[in-house]
Order: structure tokens, then C-alpha cells, then sequence
């Protein structure tokens, strides 16, 4: 078998409309509070969610709407929830990363690593439940540093449980470049729970679907759980609002209100010797210039490259994108006329 | 005096308290951009960033401060502190107990919490109250920057565990992860008081179990903490309009808990009313009415809690989580009975 690659593209595009429509609405401050986007994970959200079946389960972290929108939530529902309207899917109670769909058996959590046990306990229920059905966790590099995930590992192996771990590696825990606070390599350590383990390039949504797919089925044969280690990038940063993307984006505007303080606190006579403290600006600078050239590795974006593929058939593409365009306003357009009616008629 | 936000009082005194004491380190994750001016001035040695291991570091930094480090670890949310609660629940608290009080743990744990800005239930908690159920921990939770620096000086000369949590409508940078400027439209009601504020040139310690009286009045005597605090001083002027005179003590610690203090004003007015941004049953809310209680002073009582989980939706939140309306309706229904 085949990957339908028009059909990975049209769900990679449509989650990445979706969530630039997300942008501009926290942006004018319609969406509260924190917003951590998927964007530069489509590729892997839709390599794994297109081999999902009825029953399967999902647990998500806190960038899951790729993979609600490919386990077909209603985008309207997604948006009115990220809007915080009483009509959205969990009821304006949970938001961007608290998200619940259960005819969908999808669960989120805000709480870095929790899939991982959400993703072992959907796959112990299976087995009595469900046989022949399955459990993804998602989860980012930063979460294998969890003491919780090394123990998911360790009972799904022992149990010999249908979870398929996915780690998401865009190399930042939080505002930390994972390689500095990480020892070892993730795929290694799953191995060490005998947990057979495949490194990929997760910018690739061919090469997604492929290799996931034996282990997919072996998942549901009965042969245990699988890790992968799939490699993306964050060009949003860990959350809109991000200080280092600020000043990547605009180093001048971005560096002004650090400098001062900066500048008068490093001059201050009791600290650690000149080294040290030249040592610690330089760490700094040095993480605002890795921030600055992953921004400017556009060429690594999912979506061009499964575009490049398809490019031959020009009018194809064209009316694939139209479409999607059109599915995304009218969404957009739909969930923000409810809630316009809404606060109508709440208004005195 | 000079003018301060929040967060810079309690980097100001953390970095006056680092240059007299070498003991003293942070780690937390990204403790390297979040603190980045004591980063610079004190070097990775003392500043340094930890993986997302929230039950190992803080497990860790109980071992390193029983072994003489004084480390001040950050949890970046007081939410995540579920994963960390182990090393404070079974070995922070119970080290000194354990040992005959013989070995002591000069820890402190800071944290973000509170809510007020539409981030759901699992990032906006307040925990303070359960969190000072444990006996062997401190728990303070400072309402203005004076506080916070001069709390935080007694926090770190402190012999014992101490979480400190930092209330994010008080703490600019983590508004200002919400976009700072860059969201002219959203409105975070910060109370400014609580914000910014005068602050001394050099710290001096403010001790823990120490309450404040914000104001002072006769009918009814509002207990709280945080943001809370700055709440109920709002409802006071309110109600002041209707003929209630209220005094408002902020506890700035719950454990120890200025019980002395507390009763004299209940005493006096005869009435309590406790805001507590922290849920409502088994928390703070009802051990006052304990203290009070238990020091057989006759009173009438309410409370205003967040009394479930927080919702993500602004509007629902702002129903939830202790805001004037509630405060003074419950306060003149409790002048009524």
C-alpha cells in the first residue's frame, strides 16, 4: 500500500489554515491565554491519524489540533472551544489544551509527558475492550526527560501493550534547547525498554506514513508497543507570545526592554568572574541566534515539501487549495457569527 | 524608595541575598532566559536551566539543600508541582521530623499561580491551600512587590522548605508571554498596587507568618492572600459606599499562619469573611474559621472560593474565580444575618 499523498496534503493544509486563522484571532485577543500551535508538525500529525480506525485512541499534548482535525472534529466546534464559547467541543471549559472528544476516544493534556500514561491506559483498556484497536501517544523531545514517560515505556513493553509512542522532536523543551539538558538519544532509551525504536525525518509525510505503518500493524496483531522518533521544527515558537521568537523576528524592537536590565545587572560589582559572565551573555545571544536561524529554515516546512510533490498537476492543486481555503473561512466565519449571536444576546 | 514591578522586587532581593550568601542557586527550567540578569551576573554555576523533570530536580534540590547548597528551584507553574509532590509531600517536609530535628532543609520552591487570564483549569490553580496542609512546609504568598522581596529574603534565610508562589497577574513577564503589548485588545484586570510599587534600596527580611493590615474597619474583618487581597481592598471601598466598614488583613503567609492577628480583628468585628483564589472545600477558607473557632471568639462567617475547576472561557472564569461582585454580595449578606 500507498500513501494518498493529495489526501495527507489537503489534512496537513487544512490544519495549518486552521491554526493561522488561530493566530490572527489570538492576536486580536478574540482566543485567551497561552496558544501553542502544530504548526511544523503536520506532517507527522498526518502521516499517524490517516492509519487511525474506529475505536483507535489518541492521547495528545498541548499542540493537538492537527490531530483533532484529522480524526474529523468539526473545525466550527474546535474554533468556538478556542474561543471559549459554551457551544464548542468541551463546552468553553478546557481550550487549546485541554482538549476532550469522547465518541472520538481523544484526550489532551496540558501537562508535559502525560500522554504517555493516557497512551499505555487507552491500549490496557483496548486489550479487554477493543482488541485490534490501538493507542498513539504524542509527545514532544522535552517530554522524554519526564520520569512518567520512562515508566510508560517500561509497562507498555512489560504489559506488551498496542501503544504507539510519538516523540516530536522540534528541539526546544519549553525555552531550553533540548540537547543541552538531555543526555543520551531518545531512540536509545526506548530501545532499553525493548521497545523497537525508528528515528524520521517527520518534515516528511511519505516517509511518515510508510515507516509507521508495519509497526501500526503490529500494534494491532498483537505484537506490542513502538516508539518514533520524528523529527520537525517550531517556527511559532513554544507559544505565540514566545520572547525569543520576538526578537528573532524583530531584534531591535525585541532586544530593548533585555538590554537595559541586562546590561546593569552584569555590571554589578559581587556576581561570578568576568569569564562566567561573559560565558552566560554569550549562552543567551547564542540561543537567540539559533531562534533566529531555525526562523529562517523555511525550507524544512512540511507543507512545501509535500507540495513540491504534487506540483505537476498544477490545477489539482490549485482547486485542493481553493477548497480548503473555503472549508477554513467559512469555518472561521461560522464559529465567529455564533459567537457574535452569542454575546448579542447576553448583552443588556 | 524607588518604583518596582513584582517581579523585578523578588529578582532584586534573590540578588542581593546572592551576592552575601554563595550557597545560594537557582534551577528550574529555562531559569537562564526567565532570570536572565541574575543569570548573567552570577554565571551558569548558579543559574541554570533543568530538563522538564519536575520529580527529579526538585527531589534533587531537597538532597542539595539537606547537604548545604541553599538551591531556590523553580516550578514553572504551581499546576506542574503534581509531578514534583513526592520530593515535597514525603522528603522536604518530613526530613526535619524524621531526623529528631536534627537535619533541616533550607529549600525554596517558586512557583506561578493564579488565574485571571483565560489558560483553563490545569495552568490557572492556586494550590496553596493544599500544598500548606502539609506540616513541615512554608507556604507565602506575597500581594505587592515591598512584600515579595522582603518575603523572599525570609524565605531564603528560612531553615526549612519554603514555596513561594507568585501570583501571574503580578508578574509581568508572564503577561507578557500572553503577548505583552503585541494584544492591545486583551485586558488583564492586574491590580496595580499589587503590580508595581515602592520598594527599599536594600531588603530586609519581612517574616514569614506576618500579617498585614491593608485596612482597617469595624464591621467586618476580609482575610486573604495574592491578588485576592487586592480584590477585597476594591469590595471594601465599595462597600464602604453602602455603610459596611471592613478591615482586610493579607495573610502574606498561610503557613505559619498569623493566627494572632486574625482573631484579634474577628474579635473586634465580630464577622469573617475569607477570598480565597484557592478552592474552597478542605483549604484555607475553613481552617480560618478553625483558627477563629478554636480561639472560642463568637463570629459569623462566609467565604468566597473558587469552589470548581477553573474554566478555560474568560466570561465563565471570571464567575468562578473570587471577583468584587462576589465579595461584596457575600459581605452584605453577611451584615445581614
Amino acid at each position: 500500500m500507498k500513501p494518498d499523498l493529495w489526501q495527507l496534503y489537503r489534512s496537513m493544509l487544512k490544519s495549518r489554515l486552521f491554526e493561522e486563522a488561530v493566530i490572527e484571532l489570538w492576536n486580536q485577543g478574540k482566543i485567551s491565554g497561552e496558544m501553542h500551535l502544530a504548526i511544523g508538525e503536520e506532517a507527522i500529525a498526518a502521516g499517524v491519524v490517516s492509519h487511525i480506525q474506529e475505536g483507535d485512541a489518541l492521547a495528545l499534548d498541548h499542540r493537538g489540533t492537527p490531530q483533532l482535525l484529522m480524526r474529523g472534529i468539526d473545525p466550527v466546534s474546535l474554533l468556538l472551544e478556542l474561543l471559549g464559547h459554551p457551544e464548542g467541543l468541551c463546552g468553553g471549559m478546557g481550550g487549546h489544551m485541554h482538549l476532550f472528544s469522547k465518541e472520538h476516544l481523544v484526550a489532551s493534556s496540558g501537562i508535559v509527558g502525560a500522554s504517555c500514561p493516557a497512551g499505555v491506559g487507552f491500549a490496557l483498556a483496548h486489550r479487554y475492550l477493543r482488541p485490534g484497536k490501538i493507542s498513539i501517544a504524542f509527545f514532544g523531545e522535552g517530554a522524554m526527560n519526564q520520569g512518567m514517560v520512562m515508566e510508560s515505556f517500561n509497562l507498555a513493553s512489560v504489559w506488551q501493550l498496542p501503544v504507539i509512542f510519538i516523540c516530536k522532536d522540534n528541539q526546544w523543551a519549553i525555552m531550553t534547547s533540548s540537547a543541552s539538558v538531555t543526555a543520551g538519544t531518545v531512540t536509545e532509551r526506548a530501545r532499553s525498554f525493548g521497545i523497537p525504536a525508528v528515528e524520521i525525518d517527520g518534515g516528511d509525510v511519505a516517509a511518515v506514513w510508510n515507516m509507521i505503518k508495519p509497526a501500526i500493524d503490529g500494534a494491532r496483531g498483537g505484537k506490542g508497543p513502538a516508539f518514533f522518533h520524528m523529527h520537525c521544527f517550531r517556527p511559532e515558537g513554544h507559544f505565540l507570545g514566545d520572547p525569543l521568537i520576538r526578537i528573532a523576528r524583530h531584534p531591535v524592537k525585541g532586544m530593548k526592554p533585555l538590554t537595559g536590565p541586562l546590561l546593569k545587572s552584569v555590571t554589578k560589582i559581587k556576581g561570578t568572574s568576568v569569564k562566567g559572565r561573559s560565558q552566560s551573555v554569550w549562552g543567551v545571544l547564542s540561543t537567540i541566534g539559533t531562534t533566529m536561524k531555525n526562523q529562517r529554515g523555511k525550507q524544512q516546512d512540511p507543507l512545501k515539501r509535500a507540495r513540491k510533490k504534487l506540483q505537476a498537476e498544477k490545477v489539482r492543486l490549485q482547486t485542493i487549495e481553493q477548497e480548503v481555503r473555503e472549508e477554513i473561512q467559512r469555518a472561521v466565519h461560522q464559529a465567529l457569527q455564533i459567537a457574535s449571536q452569542e454575546s448579542k444576546d447576553t448583552s443588556p | 524608595m524607588k518604583k518596582i514591578s513584582f517581579a523585578q522586587a523578588i529578582e532584586s532581593a534573590l540578588a542581593q541575598a546572592m551576592s552575601m550568601d554563595d550557597h545560594i542557586i537557582i534551577m528550574g527550567e529555562d531559569v537562564e532566559l526567565s532570570r536572565v540578569n541574575l543569570f548573567s551576573r552570577f554565571g551558569k554555576k548558579r543559574v541554570f536551566n533543568t530538563p522538564i523533570s519536575e520529580g527529579a530536580f526538585v527531589g534533587a534540590a531537597v538532597a542539595a539543600a539537606m547537604a548545604g547548597l541553599k538551591p531556590v528551584v523553580e516550578v514553572m507553574l504551581v499546576d506542574f508541582i503534581g509531578t514534583a509532590m513526592d520530593a515535597i509531600l514525603n522528603h522536604a517536609a518530613k526530613v526535619e521530623a524524621f531526623s529528631g530535628g536534627r537535619w533541616k532543609v533550607p529549600l525554596v520552591i517558586r512557583s506561578a499561580c493564579g488565574g485571571g487570564y483565560g489558560d483553563g483549569g490545569q495552568h490557572e490553580q492556586s494550590l496553596w491551600g493544599w500544598l500548606a496542609h502539609i506540616p513541615g512546609v512554608a507556604v507565602v504568598v506575597p500581594s505587592t512587590p515591598v512584600d515579595a522581596g522582603g518575603l523572599m529574603v525570609s524565605a531564603l534565610q528560612h531553615e526549612g522548605p519554603v514555596i513561594f508562589l507568585e501570583h501571574k497577574l503580578l508578574a509581568d513577564y508572564w503577561l507578557d508571554y500572553m503577548g505583552g503589548n503585541s494584544r492591545e485588545a486583551v485586558h488583564f484586570d492586574v491590580p496595580p498596587d499589587g503590580a508595581y510599587g515602592a520598594v527599599p534600596h536594600t531588603w530586609e527580611a519581612i517574616p514569614l507568618g506576618q500579617a498585614s493590615i491593608r485596612r482597617k474597619g469595624k464591621d467586618i474583618t476580609i482575610a486573604s492572600v495574592g491578588v485576592g487581597v487586592h480584590r477585597s481592598l476594591e469590595a471594601a471601598t465599595m462597600l464602604k459606599r453602602k455603610g459596611i466598614s471592613c478591615t482586610v488583613l493579607d495573610l502574606r503567609s498561610i503557613a505559619p499562619l498569623d493566627k494572632a492577628t486574625l482573631c484579634t480583628s474577628v474579635k473586634k468585628t465580630g464577622r469573617l469573611l475569607v477570598v480565597d483564589e484557592d478552592y474552597c472545600s478542605y483549604g484555607l477558607s475553613g481552617e480560618l474559621a478553625a483558627v477563629v473557632s478554636e480561639a472560642r471568639i463568637s463570629f459569623n462567617y462566609a467565604r468566597v472560593c473558587t469552589d470548581d475547576t477553573i474554566p478555560f472561557s474568560r466570561n465563565l472564569e471570571d464567575d468562578v474565580l473570587p471577583n468584587k461582585t462576589r465579595i461584596t454580595d457575600a459581605a452584605v449578606k453577611l451584615m445581614n444575618e
